[in-house]
């Protein structure tokens, strides 16, 4: 007998009740959010998850907004943009807001990412988590690319072409793959418009998908925190982990602060420097995609300009791409590179805060170069540090090993 | 370990503004600064004048309608009509240019670009030197030349103001044969109805309002910027306040 027919004449407990009967509710509340525990000693490193999902959602409502004037058409493009900025009742903050919103996903992620490499959050039992953050990241790269192309602007058009003539450097398939990305023998409407599809549907589709499962297989096994040490270890009477304070109200309380000063500088962007100095929307971007006219400069956006400058160091074409396609999934395998016993950076020993260090400083200086012209000098820099940030991961099984930890204490370092 | 963490932290949130930084400082060529105010409407205004006076014969700004200038520049419906639309009906309508594109092409070798986001895409200072460097070259159509770029098909449109000027360069041999030019300075040849000061002040209203009409939004998002962080300031506090309520028996 089910638990409707039992209770059937019995109008107690109100709507929830009734809901419950048939979803649980109450149920995915609490297991998800009210009586999900995570440590109390979270740093600000731990805010960008939930910025990232503020970005996420910033993106999808203006983008939503913006596909209803916007026209996936090379004819029409760039003039439906500029119809958006100047005629669209709110168009301009709507289109900054996704503009800045894109550069602000990567900045959010690549954050939360090192995050992830400051206090060992992909070991063992989180894996899963850092392979499904891993894909997402891979995702998001696909869908700024195909976003990109969108504006029809001089630096979509070059970019676009620049690269997606890289996988041309395949053997065999390279240009029979190239003209099934491009629909066509150059970017041409097609293109632009199977971009839009991708970047409307396929791609947030997954992008959805995939956060949705990131934060199961999360809360599975509870989240980190910056000790690297398990809380469900010390458990309560009640069976709460005698560290661990609900994700609501405390955690959601604190993340609030979080996201209000993220909202800050989002908004500091948007409304006061929303081109952010050619950074955020290029300059040459302002110019309708010219076919015939090559600009002088071609840089991709800056959030893949560090994989952009370890392709331009390498002075072969195919291997330039192999190493950069190499750079961008090397991450992936960091769970099983890290050799450490133990997870969180406060308990390592020189060896990996130098490496770490070095491999911030690495990435950054990638990042510079490849919006650099790559020449003389830039390119040495540009191979330098490109050993660098592959000697970071294929070392890392050696260095992590040997390096001298400290002892973890019991319980989670708390100061209130 | 505390030290160290504040380090990397530091270390990558700065990433974005450093790297920031140097986009912003490669320019190129040496451009005087237009130093234009963008929230002088006086300027303004006269850079709508000389717009529609000197550039919309060949260029136009289809993206830019007359209300919206009128708007922005508190100018009526009727100094529209009588001052800027000699070539449109309706205040609605965008800034054509009087000359026919496809003629155009065929006179000039290449259509006049559209001016509506020339300040954005090439910046203000471009176009200030832009309209400042036009020097005589007999080898060229057009009798002139111009420094920040060579080759252009643009006649000097205004050499009726600024007169004509000539460009003095001075060669220097290289060990290696090569020669190197540099340009040493501009020699005025013929005058023009205005002096270097008050023509850098016609172009520089001119560069003003193009910055104007690449971005019609930007003094409007600016004020509205500061009412959106002075609410967001005192959100924080109310969040900052209900944090501290509701942590205060976590030890």
């Amino acid at each position: 007998m089910s638990r409707i027919e039992a209770e059937v004449g019995k109008p107690q407990g109100g709507l929830l009740k009734w809901i419950d009967d048939r979803f649980p509710l109450t149920e995915t509340l609490e297991y998800h959010v009210t009586k999900y525990y995570a440590s109390k000693n979270f740093n600000w490193w731990f805010v960008f998850g939930v910025l990232a999902m503020v970005v996420l959602v910033i993106q999808l409502v203006t983008g939503i907004f913006l596909t209803m004037n916007y026209k996936p058409a090379a004819a029409e493009a760039f003039a439906s943009v500029e119809y958006i900025m100047r005629d669209v009742e709110w168009g301009w903050l709507i289109r900054y807001m996704h503009s800045t919103g894109a550069s602000f996903f990567f900045i959010v992620v690549y954050l939360h990412m090192f995050r992830a490499m400051l206090y060992g959050s992909y070991k063992k039992p989180r894996e899963l988590i850092w392979l499904i953050g891993m894909m997402i990241f891979f995702v998001l790269m696909a869908e700024g690319f195909a976003g990109y192309l969108l504006p029809w602007g001089q630096m979509s058009y070059w970019g676009a072409q620049v690269i997606i003539s890289l996988f041309g450097a395949i053997p065999w398939v390279g240009d029979a793959l190239v003209e099934i990305i491009r629909g066509d023998y150059s970017i041409s409407d097609i293109t632009l418009n199977r971009f839009f599809a991708l970047h409307v549907i396929v791609l947030p589709l997954t992008l959805i998908g995939l956060v949705f499962v990131h934060i199961v297989a999360l809360h599975e096994v509870g989240s980190n925190n910056p000790d690297g040490i398990e809380i469900k270890k010390h458990k309560g009477p009640d069976g709460v982990p005698l560290d661990g304070v609900p994700f609501h109200p405390h955690h959601t309380s604190k993340d609030l602060v979080g996201i209000i000063v993220f909202l800050m500088i989002f908004s500091g962007v948007v409304f006061f420097a929303p081109d952010m100095g050619g950074m955020f929307l290029e300059h040459a971007n302002f110019e309708p995609a010219n076919m015939t006219a090559t600009p002088e400069h071609i840089a991709p956006v800056w959030y893949y300009t560090p994989y952009y400058a370890i392709l331009r160091a390498v002075p072969d074409k195919l291997w330039g791409f192999i190493l950069f396609a190499l750079a961008v999934v090397l991450p992936v395998f960091l769970p099983w590179l890290d050799r450490s016993r133990v997870r969180s950076i406060r308990y390592r020993g020189w060896i990996y805060k130098s490496a770490l260090t070095i491999f911030v400083i690495t990435f950054i200086s990638l990042g510079w170069l490849g919006l650099q012209p790559a020449t003389g000098t830039y390119v040495l820099l540009a191979r330098v540090f490109s050993v660098l940030y592959f000697a970071f991961f294929l070392l890392m099984p050696y260095y992590t090993a040997i390096d001298k930890t400290k002892p973890v204490p019991d319980r989670v370092v708390y100061h209130g | 370990m505390v030290k160290f963490n504040k380090v990397a932290s530091l270390l990558a949130v700065c990433a974005c503004f450093l790297t920031t930084q140097g986009m912003a400082a490669g320019g190129g060529t040496h451009l005087e600064p237009a130093d234009i105010r963008p929230d002088n409407i006086a300027s303004l205004q006269r850079g709508a004048r000389n717009f529609m006076n000197y550039c919309s014969g060949c260029h136009s700004a289809q993206y830019v309608r007359f209300n919206t200038i009128g708007k922005h520049l508190e100018l009526s419906e009727d100094d529209l009509v009588e001052n800027l639309m000699f070539n449109a009906d309706k205040s609605y309508e965008a800034i054509k240019a009087a000359m026919p594109a496809q003629a155009a092409a065929r006179w000039y070798g290449k259509a006049p670009p559209d001016l509506s986001l020339m300040a954005r895409a090439r910046g203000a200072d471009y176009v200030f030197n832009f309209l400042k460097d036009f020097y005589v070259e007999e080898e060229s159509p057009t009798g002139v030349d111009n420094l920040v770029l060579p080759g252009t098909s643009m006649p000097h449109v205004l050499w009726e103001l600024q007169g004509y000027q000539e460009a003095v360069f001075s060669y220097h041999e290289n060990e290696d044969g090569s020669v190197t030019t540099t340009f040493e300075g501009f020699e005025q040849v013929s005058p023009g109805l205005l002096d270097a000061e008050e023509y850098d002040d016609f172009v520089r209203d001119t560069v003003n309002f193009l910055v104007y009409i690449s971005e019609p939004i930007r003094s409007d998002r600016r004020k509205l910027g500061v009412w959106v962080l002075m609410f967001l300031i005192f959100f924080f506090i109310l969040a900052t306040q209900l944090k501290k309520q509701i942590w205060k028996d976590v030890k």
